[in-house]
């Protein structure tokens, strides 16, 4: 019998995993693979609470958190594929117009 | 612990029977029958009918040259007719192949895993097989592979939306998502097909675009793109590609005998033939399972006749064609498909 | 048994997590949350919601990395440089301040629930009924803005990505593909 905490941690440690990539990488792609890693370990949280709380909330939220995703998926690459159209480039360091 | 071992029994014996008896035979019925589609003999020179020829294919597979291109991604290109095989093996374990018989003191359902989300399960694996199209596509360093995977892939999305409406219209009056449950519901009420003649449809020509299979075969098509994403594979690895199209082809059509015709049940006569042949030398519980399992089997070759019938018959799909079709003639169809049947469910119909 | 499957998946889980994170080259990240995804579907099912698992495989995985795996490979997006003169310390501070928000999390969900025990899984919290009820009943708003706000991302994609001017015949296909004679495609 695994304890629920261990669920919440390791959604912990995906959540860090995923912030450290969000910030480090340069690579426009990865940044958004690191965002839905961290949805993902959002959603291992929300399940693991509903086991825990015994109420079924959790995964009804982790439902729309799908969905939203995948809104979000979509939209998010438009942009890129605009974004590239435009600057030849996904490196995040180069989209820099708008900086001082 | 004895759990496992059931589980990994019924694993074997369905797994190999299944694919052991299919495998060889569409081989071999593929060309035959195309044969006589095409007014010619096709192979008749080894053994009686041809029969060994399937034998000699796989010789001839084992001994190719294996070429293969320069490509930077060599882990994904050697990785892809892996992944092909993988998703259409692990989408037969949700089909059931025998009522739940009595082995011992215990109750074993004829299914290698009744999971509660059985049926969502299997179409949610059988999304997978996209990858291992996209990936032969892109790490065959070749535009012809890519052109291919990346339209093989956009064909399989857009016609899983379709097969998932049709398969959801059939389990709204069963209520579960159990396929043993579907299967129940049919020995009482009838087979699916004829309240369900639309989904059923649908479900049919999904089943083509989902196994790129012809009339929707443009992502392997011989004469268009050479040979699509399986270009640059030769040998074993063709040889694998070539395997998991069958089997994906033969878990659809379980999948399709389940769902509309009955999978295992056939009116009733299973139970006749158990009862008649129980006692003679083996238990109750084998003579169960081997009926079911003759009368899925059986059910299922229907299908596949079908599959090679309609290869040869019609020509290919355009791509745009093909597009057209999935997004704005099923789709529709399978919405419509859906509403119609949660109607005469709530009004009490079906 | 239980804890074997979780050490296995949550391994898993971390280690393609690591790659998707730390890989140079798009292809290999994508394909790594792919497999974090599958992991984190199963350790889905030992909580007891084999539905969310296999909306998970067939949504998340099925969809929506196949549509960063399409525009990874249309866009041809190469492995990305060295980064240059801040890059190491970058590096370790994104590290250190991860190990922090890791500490802090996990310090509020220990402290909040750390020692509580559940019971067994029952028939009725794996069951879709309730949850269906549920979703359908009290959650009816919540479902229909859902439904409209893909229609608005389906609509916003296909407008962003499209081609401005005139679009050459075959009008349905794939608005992603960039301009015809740009690339390699």
């Amino acid at each position: 019998m695994v304890p629920v905490s261990w669920y919440l941690l390791l959604a912990a440690l995906l959540f860090a995993i995923g912030t450290a990539g969000a910030l480090t990488r340069r690579n426009g792609i990865t940044i958004f693979l690191s965002i839905e890693l961290m949805l993902n370990s959002v959603n291992l949280t929300l399940v693991a609470y509903s086991r825990l709380l015994d109420d079924h909330t959790g995964q009804l939220v982790v439902f729309f958190v799908l969905a939203v995703a995948a809104a979000e998926a979509a939209v998010g690459l438009a942009l890129f594929i605009a974004l590239y159209r435009h600057r030849r480039t996904i490196d995040l360091n180069r989209i820099n117009l708008m900086r001082w | 612990m004895s759990d496992l071992l059931v589980t990994g029994a019924k694993l074997l014996v369905f797994l190999g029977v299944f694919l052991g008896a299919i495998a060889p035979i569409m081989v071999w019925l593929e060309r035959r029958f195309c044969a006589f589609i095409q007014d010619r003999p096709g192979p008749n020179r080894l053994g009686p009918l041809g029969l060994f020829q399937p034998l000699a294919d796989v010789f001839k597979f084992f001994f190719k040259e294996d070429v293969t291109p320069s490509t930077p991604d060599r882990a994904l290109y050697l990785a892809a007719p892996a992944l092909a095989v993988l998703p259409a093996l692990v989408t037969f374990v949700f089909i059931p192949f025998g009522p739940t018989v009595e082995i011992g003191e215990r109750l074993v359902p004829l299914i290698v895993s009744d999971a509660p989300a059985g049926v969502l399960l299997l179409l949610a694996i059988a999304s997978l097989s996209v990858y291992s199209l996209v990936l032969a596509g892109y790490a065959s360093n070749n535009k012809y592979s890519l052109m291919g995977g990346i339209r093989a892939s956009a064909q399989l999305i857009s016609y899983e939306l379709a097969m998932t409406l049709a398969v959801v219209a059939v389990l709204l009056p069963v209520g579960s998502f159990h396929l043993s449950d579907v299967i129940t519901y049919q020995q009482e009420n009838g087979w699916n097909v004829l309240p369900q003649a639309i989904g059923f449809l649908v479900f049919l020509i999904a089943m083509f675009a989902e196994t790129n299979r012809l009339p929707f075969d443009l992502p392997e098509a011989e004469s268009e793109l050479v040979a699509g994403f399986h270009t640059e594979y030769s040998a074993m690895r063709f040889a694998s590609f070539f395997m998991s199209e069958y089997i994906a082809m033969t878990t659809l059509s379980a999948l399709a005998a389940t769902l509309y015709f009955g999978g295992w049940d056939l009116w009733g006569i299973d139970d006749w033939l158990v009862s008649t042949g129980s006692g003679l030398f083996l238990p109750e519980w084998f003579w169960a399972g081997a009926v079911g399992m003759t009368i899925l089997v059986a059910k299922a070759f229907v299908f596949l006749l079908l599959f090679i019938w309609v290869r040869w018959t019609f020509p290919r799909f355009r791509y745009d064609q093909l597009m057209r079709l999935g997004w704005k003639v099923l789709l529709p169809l399978a919405l419509f498909n859906v509403v119609l049947i949660a109607a005469l469910t709530v009004g009490g119909v079906l | 048994m239980e804890m074997v499957i979780f050490f296995l998946f949550a391994a898993l889980a971390v280690g393609s997590a690591l790659v998707v994170v730390l890989h140079r080259n798009p292809v290999y990240s994508t394909l790594s949350l792919v497999l974090t995804l599958i992991s984190l579907a199963v350790l889905f099912v030992l909580l007891g919601a084999p539905f969310i698992a296999a909306l998970q495989v067939l949504i998340y995985t099925g969809a929506i990395v196949v549509l960063f795996l399409f525009v990874v490979m249309l866009l041809n997006i190469g492995r990305e440089e060295a980064s240059g003169e801040r890059g190491l310390l970058q590096k370790v501070a994104a590290g250190v301040g991860a190990l922090a928000l890791l500490a802090f999390v996990a310090l509020a969900y220990w402290g909040a629930y750390g020692t509580r025990e559940v019971g067994p899984l029952t028939e009725d919290f794996v069951s879709l009924e309730v949850l269906a009820t549920q979703l359908f009943s009290d959650y009816l708003l919540a479902f229909e803005l859902v439904g409209l706000l893909l229609l608005v991302a389906v609509i916003a994609a296909t407008v962003l990505a499209a081609r401005l001017g005139n679009t050459p015949g075959g009008g349905e296909s794939d608005p992603a593909l960039p301009e015809a004679g740009e690339e390699g495609i």
